[in-house]
């Protein structure tokens, strides 16, 4: 999995408001949180967490593998760059309304670089008992079998609770970000459910706009993959040409209707669910 | 953010893109002074962001500066799909032996640039793209090269021209380009471009979307955005000053929910059990107290708006701050419909007490609340 209890991460941002917040709901979780950045606040501490100027003044002073991104969106590429050249492989990117043409140059480098982002706009990620890099309420999770990949953050815990009240639990959670670019798609996603032992099946939540939820689809199909998968797709009464909060979740003409998503995931095999809560119930089905 | 037609051109003119002679204008008066400084014949088009302009006859033609002042008096008194036009813009017609198109956009999947290219222009791409797909040319751009002069000549070799032509048309789409990169466009394009009766290229018709993220960046238009001259209606234009997303729709139940993914669920929801849903709003993330009464106030002001759900999947915000909020809002707001809300999270227990003694109906499950909440907007919101 991407991250596990020997994840170290760093946190970009650290002295913000939800930076702050989330660096002290993160270290209660047991993730091990090593240094926080905040170019200005070298020097000071948040939640007896040392603060540096810089990445590299802080990956001189502590190891970490992992970095954690709530810097404001117009500063947030510079910090994903500066944590990419610093050699940092995973970076979680929270940073809500980056522009695109900023995301596109972090995830060219990332390329590069060899490294995963997660985000950005995303809800981050959790492996329930092992390690939180994000800002989803930890309580409603428990470790268990199903693995979790998403676009939308809310209703994402909305199904989590589900599954953690019908026992079913999550072997990891992960949210792909509600931005049209981002650092993982579905299919990426998928791979790395497939390898993981802890999951059992594959809980796949999207949304209107794109093509990602097809492409899954698709390579759902061609892979024959081995685990069974539910899904959920958010967006069945949007009407075209509007953005539904997210960057993302816009209907361009027949392109990234629900209709099309939810017709190539039902043709790959893959039970769609009509409300949120039922995707508890089919997965249920599908496990024992 | 979408740019008027005469915003594109002025743009792509400073790239050194040729477009026709042309000027806007707001008056029939001024339109007819413009028209007389240029050649005939005239186009005169109506300065509008809705789509099929052309068909609902906001693109109209004239041979003499008179009949530019008329036909401007009509479009200028004229709703086109229901936005009024207050300006026009007035060009040379440019006689047209062929119609081309190129536009570059973003690809999700590539997670870059595409530019897209077609002999067949003058028509929307996308529908090139359904029924003659072979007509489409698609360059990937790799963000590290950037889009260059030799890709710009493939391309325009691809559309079948050459010799001196290659260069002239590869120069438009490379400039093109540049102002996409330029003013953050997560869409740029012209189509068409027109290739003259005397072998000239020219842009007839341009379309640029500019990404909202990337207004910061472009101080101009978020100006203009905010100023009121945009697309948007006058809740979009409150709720986008209010950092709210909302999105107009035709039914009767408002809807106002935290999470872009659990708002969308939640109109599904409605529509799954017979209800049509009135909005889409989206108050993101710790909501404070204002946020959620800018938010009641703009589902409200909507007439058609029986009764309302509040959808709040607290996780890590506390739910009886929720509940504050909700209870100052309605009092601010001085809010009578009937609500139901959903509020689950930390707190709920202090959270739904709140409520429930100021007369709410509180439910835990989303299913129950959309049931409950269409069966009171069936019986007129009583």
């Amino acid at each position: 999995m991407l991250i596990s209890e020997s994840t170290c991460a760093i946190v970009q941002g650290i002295t913000g408001t939800q930076g702050a917040f989330h660096t002290k709901l993160m270290l209660d979780y047991g993730t091990k949180i090593v240094a926080g950045v905040t170019p200005g606040k070298g020097g000071t501490q948040v939640h007896a967490v040392p603060v540096y100027d810089t990445v590299a003044e802080a990956l001189e002073k502590h190891s970490a593998n992992a970095s954690i991104i709530f810097v404001p969106a117009p500063f947030a590429a510079d910090a994903a760059l500066e944590a990419l050249e610093n050699g940092i492989k995973i970076i979680v990117i929270i940073t809500e309304h980056i522009p695109i043409k900023d995301a596109v140059n972090i995830m060219t480098y990332a390329k590069q670089a060899n490294a995963t982002i997660i985000g950005p706009n995303t809800p981050g990620i959790i492996t329930p008992r092992e390690c939180k890099l994000g800002i989803m309420p930890a309580h409603i999770f428990k470790p268990g079998g199903v693995g979790m990949v998403s676009r939308s953050g809310t209703l994402t815990y909305e199904i989590a609770a589900g599954l953690t009240k019908s026992g079913l639990g999550q072997s990891t959670c992960l949210g792909l970000g509600g931005d049209p670019i981002t650092g993982l798609n579905f299919v990426d996603v998928l791979k790395i459910l497939e390898e993981d032992a802890q999951t059992k099946a594959v809980a796949l939540i999207g949304e209107i706009g794109g093509n990602l939820e097809e492409l899954a689809a698709e390579h759902i199909v061609k892979e024959e993959y081995p685990k069974p998968v539910v899904a959920f797709i958010a967006g069945c009464s949007a009407p075209p040409g509007k953005r539904m909060g997210h960057a993302g979740a816009i209907v361009m003409g027949k392109a990234g209707t629900a209709e099309n998503k939810i017709e190539a995931l039902k043709s790959a095999g893959v039970d769609v669910a009509e409300k949120p809560s039922d995707v508890a119930k089919l997965l249920t089905k599908r496990i024992t | 953010m979408k740019l008027f037609e005469y915003e594109a051109k002025n743009i792509l003119a400073r790239y050194g893109i040729p477009i026709p002679n042309g000027e806007l204008a707001k008056s029939p008066n001024q339109a007819r002074m413009i028209a007389e400084k240029i050649k005939p014949p005239f186009a005169v088009k109506a300065q509008v962001l809705v789509a099929g302009r052309g068909k609902a006859g906001g693109i109209l033609f004239a041979d003499s500066p008179v009949e530019v002042e008329n036909i401007a008096d009509k479009l200028l008194n004229m709703q086109i799909k229901g936005i009024p036009v207050r300006n026009l813009w007035i060009e040379e017609k440019i006689q047209v032996k062929r119609e081309l198109y190129f536009g570059v956009t973003i690809d999700r999947v590539s997670r870059s640039y595409v530019a897209i290219a077609s002999e067949a222009g003058g028509v929307e791409i996308e529908e090139v793209a359904a029924k003659t797909p072979e007509k489409i040319i698609k360059t990937f751009i790799n963000p590290q090269l950037g889009f260059h002069p030799f890709h710009a000549k493939q391309i325009a070799k691809k559309m079948g021209y050459t010799g001196r032509k290659i260069l002239e048309l590869g120069k438009i789409f490379e400039r093109l380009y540049h102002v996409g990169m330029d003013y953050d466009a997560e869409l740029v394009e012209m189509n068409p471009i027109v290739e003259t009766v005397n072998g000239k290229f020219m842009v007839a018709d341009a379309r640029m979307i500019i990404d909202d993220n990337a207004l910061f960046r472009h101080p101009e238009f978020q100006k203009r955005l905010l100023e009121g001259e945009s697309e948007l209606t006058p809740q979009e234009l409150e709720a986008s000053k209010n950092g709210l997303a909302y999105v107009k729709l035709d039914g009767n139940i408002g809807i106002i929910g935290n999470g872009a993914g659990l708002v969308m669920a939640t109109l599904d929801t409605i529509q799954y059990y017979g209800g049509k849903p009135a909005n889409f709003l989206d108050v993101g993330g710790g909501a404070p107290s204002e946020k959620i009464a800018a938010a009641l106030k703009i589902v409200l002001s909507d007439p058609k708006v029986t009764a309302l759900f509040i959808n709040i999947l607290g996780g890590i915000t506390r739910c009886d701050e929720v509940a504050k909020g909700i209870l100052d809002a309605k009092e601010k707001v001085r809010a009578t419909k009937p609500m139901v809300i959903r509020l689950v999270g930390t707190n709920e227990k202090q959270g739904k007490r709140m409520l429930t003694e100021a007369g709410i109906h509180v439910l835990e499950s989303m299913e129950e609340a959309a049931q409950k909440v269409i069966e009171i907007a069936k019986q007129g919101g009583k």
